[in-house]
Order: C-alpha cells, then structure tokens, then sequence
C-alpha cells in the first residue's frame, strides 16, 4: 500500500489535522515508511488464527448499572473555548 | 397487494429497510456511571467518560448487555457469545470522542424475525442484527443567531440500533414493524419506546423497482421520530424515486432527511465527504464476551410475549384475533384486559376495553395511564351489569360520568338513582300510564299493527328514564297487550 498527497491530504482532513501544502510530500514519505515497516507482517502465514484482543487473558471488566459519576458541570465545561450558560458553544452548525 | 405504484410506465414495488435506534432502559450509561434519566439540567449527567477526556477508559454496563441479549432473545434471533466493539470515526460537534463505540462486524446480536399484521395479513420481517453503541450528545441551533448550543447529556447512553432486511413493500407494513417491535420492547422492559423523547428512532431505507427486477439504488432518510413521519416520509421518498426514474433520470444513493413541515424529504448535501467512517476495534474494550449458560438463565425469565398474549386470549378466552390484537400491543392495555377480565365475562370485559374505554381515551386524546377509570373500578361497573342491577345502556352513561370524575361505577349509581327498575307492580305502573295516554294506538295495535310494540317500549323507557329492566318491561307489555 502506498499512500500519494491526495490520500494524506484526505487522511488529515478526516483527522482534522492540518497539513501544510508544503509539507504534503514530506508526511507521505513518513507515512508510506511506516506502512512498509508494519506490512513486514503479511509475510506471516495467519490463515485459520483468530485475531488476539490481548495477551492478558483477561475478559472484559463489566460494571453493575448504578449511577455512580455526573453531576459536575463546570467540569466538564472547564477547557470548553466557549460557553453559554451551561451549554458548550460551537459555530453554528445547521443541515 | 397494496403500496403499488402506477406509473406511467408500469407498476413500482417500493423496498423499505429500517435501522431503529432503540434507547435501552437502564439507569447508567453504557461505559459510565452518568445518569440516563430524561430532561435533566445540560451536562449535569456527564462524566468525565462522555466528555472523552483524554486517558478515560470506558467499562462496560453488563446490564446494557443483558437488555440486548434479552431483545435478541425476543425476535428470536441468534445471540453472539462473542462481539466486538470497534470506533465509527467522524467529527461532529456533538460526539467529543472524534467516534462513536459502536460494533461493526461482530455484533451481540445476529438474525432474527419478527411477525406483523398489514393489509396483507400476516407476514415475517426479517431481522439482519442488532448492535449495541453509544448515543452522542444534543445539538440545539436555534438559541443562538451564530452559535450551536451542544449538551452533553445523552452522550454515552447505550443504544441498540436494530436493523432489518429490506423485506417491507408500504409505508404501512413499516408502521406495523415499528410498532410491532416497540411493543416486544415494551413488554420485555429493554426500550420504554417513547418517540417523544427520542428513546426511538428510525431511519429509513427506501428504493423502487418494477416486480421481478434487482433491488434499485436506496435513500437513507435520517432520524425520523414519529411513525406517522416515517410513513410520509416513504410515500414521499418513494414517488419522488418514481418520478426521477419515469423521466430517465437515475437515483444518487445519498442520506436525506424529512421535513416534518412539508412532509417532503430533501438531500443532506454536506454529510457525504464524511462518510468514511474508518471502523476499527476499540484498544480500549476487549471483546465482549459470555456463556450459553447466562443467555439461557435470560431466557427462562422471559414474560409473555404478545404473540403467545394473543394467542391465549383467543384460544383460552374465545376472543377474536382481531380484538385480541387489539389489547396485547400496549402491554400496559393487556395488563389492564387481564386484571379486569378475572373472574368475569372475558368477551364482555374485551368489548367495554375496546368500544368504551378506549372510545373514550381517543375522543379525549389521552392514553390508559391518564384514564381516571381503572381496571378494579371499571370491573365493578360490568358487576353491576352482570348481576342485573343496571341496564347495559345506563352502564355506558355511568361509564361516561366515571370517565370524567373518576368516581366510583357504585357511588354513581346509587346518587344519581340509576339502579335498574325490575319490579314488576312499578314496571306494570309505568306500563299502564302509557298505555292509557295511548288509546288509539292500543287499538291499531290490537287491529294487527305489530310493529308498534316497539312504540311502546321505547315510551316505557322514557318514562323510566330508561331505568326499566328492558326484558321485563318486553314481558310485561306483552302480556297487558295480548291480555
């Protein structure tokens, strides 16, 4: 797989990670070398192996439904960049 | 069949596939422990979980995962031992995260069905999964001329989005599927089904073919929240596909949503770019894993559906399919029919529900829950009719002063008076006052006119105030007349 600047031009978009034009060449160099790296592993036989989530053995930790965490709205709103009232502000979005 | 199509150039089968988000019933979230309750303060039940700060790590609520296994068990489908939880990437405003949890290839839930009745009769909605994932926050846009308001309180409540095969062919068979599985839902405890404040909701595929012909190209029409819009939405959807095909035009497969306004749908235009939802499995959840043993332990605890509801009161209760149908899709209504119906006639306890009380519930436009009348006092009132002490007309004339004050069917009788007249020497009083006000129309009678033996019942009963045992006073006259 090899990625051209159109592809990582797409990639930061849907990243919402902004490249400068300049730059496009440059990370996709950067990307492809990691790719390369990584695709080492197709020469791996895997046929017939399951995908291995962990090498933990453990499961899932699971929790009983109680409510056990809220209630601390300027918290959450702290690092908000802008606030009205108890509402997050963002530029209006409308479809 | 019906939801054909005639159009200039032949006859149109719509295709209708649903994806329904379905809230799960729980107190928590599905990875926090945030409160789910409805219309509280904005981003008062946040956690720092649903906030995404960074190094949060998400822990799943087993009872979210219960309430899908139990919903699966329900439609009677495949319940997976093992599903995954992977990342559906896009930006929003109103999803922190940059993805939502959701599950992409492996969900808990595979292929079920489920039976609805339409204009055709009986017919089998196929099922193709159901995935458990995490609602997003709430956007408002209109308190603001240039800003969005975003709360976060809905982010994280677990879903179960339900998705069925494109197996419906009119707008009335996907209102009879929506409510059919709201009403599973409902009886299983898992989603309380309430359209209004979006604990359901639809989006809705939709394509056209002539019959016979490959699957056409579909629409998505996003975020429908009442199932009378979700049936305009298709007739709408699908005349428009119609028309654009009879006059050579194709269709783009493009998400659109409906205005509720002007019963028109209209494409979403910037949504599509994003559609590129890079899924992968979640690092941060392993996968969701359980025993036979536990879906089997579900299984046994499940109530009674409202198929087998119905089916026992027609078998069992030699109601008709029909009537029966009727009082199993609300669960609150057939757990009404059965407290009522015990130990009493079970027809006429299923005639008072159907044709009075829901009557009543219609004209007035509230439901069962806001009726004043219930189930205890509603049987005391068929008492009073069963055991003779009111007529079956006075009854509904009690029932309508019940229904209104929310008094006692006993206490309504007994101050208003209304107790039936059966005995005799009153009822021959009655009779005999008629009778000599109405010489001449003794005489017909007694010369051959039958027919005003009506006559003289009905004046009977008005001057009883229709209080009189109608069988007596049928007797009485007739033997005063033939005497």
């Amino acid at each position: 797989m090899s990625l051209d600047k159109t592809m990582v031009q797409r990639v930061s978009q849907l990243a919402r990670i902004e490249i400068e034009e300049t730059q496009l060449e440059t990370t996709a160099r950067e990307l492809n070398n990691i790719l390369e790296w990584i695709e080492q592993l197709n020469e791996v036989d895997t046929e017939g192996v399951e995908p291995m989530a962990s090498v933990t053995g453990h499961e899932l930790p699971k929790r009983d439904d109680d409510v056990t965490d809220g209630g601390y709205p300027e918290k959450v709103l702290k690092n908000a960049p802008d606030r009205e009232s108890d509402f997050f502000a963002v530029p209006k979005v409308v479809e | 069949m019906k939801g054909l199509i005639e159009g200039q150039t032949g006859t149109w089968e719509v295709v209708i596939g649903l994806e329904v988000h379905a809230q799960v019933s729980s107190e928590s979230k599905l990875f926090s422990g945030a409160s789910t309750a409805f219309g509280a303060k904005p981003n008062t039940q946040v956690s720092l979980i649903d906030a995404a700060m960074p190094g949060m790590l998400p822990v799943i609520n087993q009872h979210c995962v219960r309430q899908a296994i139990k919903t699966g068990l329900g439609i009677n489908a495949t319940v997976n031992l093992k599903s995954v939880f992977d990342r559906k990437n896009y930006f929003y405003p109103d999803l922190p995260q940059g993805y939502q949890i959701s599950q992409y290839k492996q969900p808990i839930i595979g292929e079920g069905t489920l039976t609805i009745v339409s204009e055709d009769g009986e017919k089998e909605i196929g099922i193709e999964r159901i995935h458990l994932e995490q609602d997003a926050g709430k956007s408002m846009h209109d308190q603001h001329p240039s800003k969005s308001f975003i709360d976060l309180n809905r982010s994280g409540v677990a879903l179960m989005e339900i998705v069925s095969k494109p197996d419906m062919r009119s707008a009335v068979e996907a209102a009879a599927y929506i409510r059919k599985l709201r009403s599973i839902m409902r009886y299983l405890g898992t989603c309380d089904g309430n359209m209004q404040e979006g604990s359901l909701r639809c989006d809705v595929n939709v394509s056209v073919r002539k019959i016979g012909e490959e699957l056409g190209t579909r629409c998505e029409i996003k975020n429908v929240n009442s199932i009378r819009f979700v049936q305009q939405a298709i007739d709408y959807e699908a005349r428009r596909q119609v028309e654009l095909l009879e006059t050579g035009a194709s269709i783009d497969q493009e998400t659109r949503l409906f205005d509720a306004s002007t019963g028109q749908t209209r494409s979403m235009r910037s949504k599509e770019e994003a559609h590129d939802y890079r899924y992968f499995p979640d690092p941060d959840l392993l996968p969701l894993e359980f025993s036979q043993n536990y879906v089997d332990e579900i299984k046994a605890e499940l109530p009674e559906l409202p198929d087998n509801k119905r089916d026992r009161f027609v078998s069992e209760f030699g109601l008709s399919a029909e009537d029966a149908d009727t009082l199993v899709e609300e669960k609150a209504t057939a757990e009404f029919y059965e407290e009522l119906s015990n130990g009493r006639d079970k027809k006429l306890a299923a005639n008072w529900v159907i044709t009075e009380l829901f009557g009543a519930l219609n004209k007035s436009g509230i439901g069962l829950r806001e009726s004043k009348v219930d189930a205890h006092n509603l049987g005391s009132l068929i008492d009073l009719i069963s055991d003779g002490t009111i007529s079956g007309r006075i009854a509904k004339d009690v029932f309508g002063e019940m229904f209104e004050s929310g008094g006692s069917a006993g206490s309504i009788v007994a101050s208003k008076g209304l107790r039936q007249i059966s005995d005799s020497r009153q009822l021959t009083g009655l009779i005999d006052a008629v009778l000599s006000e109405n010489h001449d129309k003794v005489t017909e009678f007694r010369e051959g006119k039958d027919k005003l033996f009506g006559f003289f019942v009905g004046q009977v009963m008005k001057r009883s105030q229709g209080q009189a045992n109608p069988k007596l006073v049928n007797e009485l006259l007739k033997e005063k007349l033939h005497g």
